[in-house]
């Protein structure tokens, strides 16, 4: 496998492997070539994987694999999973090149990463950095005009070398030394899966994750309306790991513009909303089956009554004359009343976030 | 700044109440402080730690040594192999 251009000091190159199938190709392609890579993934509070399927008793069954691990463990290279959920804030909350469709910014999210990666690469004495990336796959981040700005603005420059497209993007220093030849890198562009799947069968690679619209949380609709709805209420950008934890758990209510109310869905919501009364204020039904919800914010006494009655609207109680609730605070004291469960026709649409 | 450690050390991780994969990086951390032929006993809740804990050892060289998978905690228990 060695190419004969390497017969010196192995050259190593740290690759950001998402677990998706163009990482995993531009890593064989390197490895074909003699390279030694480790991968590099990076957790940023918003990653699809795991956590709702953790979270959701019906989901707890399904088989499971962190794609990233299963990637490395295929290709027989290391992983190294950084997290990076406070320095990525400032990606979010106020990202250069904007968002996209919803409340993700790609185009900053890649050059934090990339520039991430060429910190660790330094560190670590790997020679360069490696992409999965394909010239027009990705609407934001991976064009041919806004390809360039990744590589300047993460400092990455000519050490960054993304092997699915290298034949129509200038050289780069890898290529120029002679550590890789460039002949055998790939001239992949658009959204054409063919020619990855076609290099997928060759490499023998199978099982790999389908794409399925990206593996972030922010490039959701309905979890960008509701982080932007915190920040509405809040009054600022702000976030805390928590917060984007909670924002995949429940049905999200905001009756009031100073709270809101988190209902569990099922028992794994259940079961997981009830370590967090330590955190927020609670109420639970008593007197009928029913979730566990959390209220976010600063009700009073009235609000506790409308978000108890909502509550009980989704218990077992629901066509009850009364239901009796438990309302508990964070210190863990706790009183008991019966409230009348609303109606449907009382839950107005726009409550739901 | 290594564990002290005299001959090998057991070490026990609270991972509990933490969402995959910041189990796995937890274990990564505390696995980088240990020496070769230490022990990591890993309490985790969340019950993808059971495929992805074992993952990330086998591409890491680590040996994991049990796993017990109770209704709300998980115990793993692994032997660090060595670190480069």
């Amino acid at each position: 496998m060695t190419n004969s251009l390497n017969k010196g000091k192995k050259r190593k190159a740290v690759a950001l492997v998402s677990g998706g199938l163009d990482s995993m190709l531009a890593v064989r392609v390197m490895q074909e070539q003699g390279i030694h890579v480790e991968g590099i993934n990076f957790y940023t509070g918003f990653c699809i994987e795991g956590h709702t399927q953790a979270i959701r008793k019906k989901d707890r069954d399904k088989p499971k694999r962190n794609n990233a691990l299963w990637v490395a463990e295929q290709l027989g290279i290391k992983l190294h999973i950084i997290d990076v959920t406070e320095d990525y804030k400032s990606v979010v909350i106020n990202p250069k090149h904007g968002y996209g469709a919803n409340l993700n910014p790609c185009l900053d999210c890649k050059g934090f990463m990339v520039h991430e990666a060429m910190e660790w690469m330094t560190k670590h004495d790997f020679d360069f950095l490696i992409t999965g990336e394909v010239i027009g796959q990705r609407p934001m981040s991976q064009r041919k005009d806004t390809m360039p700005i990744v590589t300047k603005e993460s400092g990455a420059g000519d050490l960054l070398l993304r092997p699915l497209c290298a034949k129509l993007l200038p050289e780069t220093l890898p290529e120029r030394e002679g550590w890789v030849d460039r002949e055998q890198l790939l001239g992949f562009s658009g959204r054409n899966r063919t020619p990855q799947m076609a290099l997928a069968e060759k490499y023998g690679f199978k099982n790999y994750a389908q794409p399925a619209g990206g593996c972030c949380f922010l490039t959701d609709a309905s979890y960008s309306s509701k982080l932007a709805d915190l920040w509405k209420a809040r009054g600022e950008k702000t976030y805390e790991i928590d917060d984007i934890v909670m924002l995949k758990v429940g049905r999200h209510l905001r009756p009031r513009p100073h709270f809101k109310i988190i209902i569990a869905r099922e028992e794994g919501e259940t079961n997981f909303l009830r370590g967090y009364r330590k955190n927020y204020l609670s109420i639970s039904t008593v007197s009928h089956p029913g979730p566990v919800s959390l209220i976010d914010g600063e009700p009073d006494d009235d609000d506790l009554e409308l978000a108890a009655r909502l509550v009980a609207r989704f218990s077992r109680g629901r066509e009850a004359e009364l239901v009796t609730v438990e309302v508990m605070q964070k210190n863990g004291e706790s009183r008991n009343i019966d409230v009348k469960p609303l109606l449907a026709d009382e839950i107005p649409g726009e409550w739901y976030v | 700044m290594k564990f002290p450690v005299s001959g090998m050390s057991e070490i026990t991780l609270d991972a509990r109440n933490l969402l995959c994969p910041l189990p796995v990086i937890r274990t990564q951390n505390t696995v980088e402080e240990l020496q070769q032929g230490d022990t990591l006993l890993v309490k985790c809740t969340d019950h993808g730690v059971i495929n992805d804990i074992p993952a990330w050892c086998r591409i890491n060289g680590h040996q994991i040594l049990s796993i017990d998978e109770q209704e709300y905690e998980i115990v793993i228990k692994l032997r660090v192999g060595k670190n480069s």
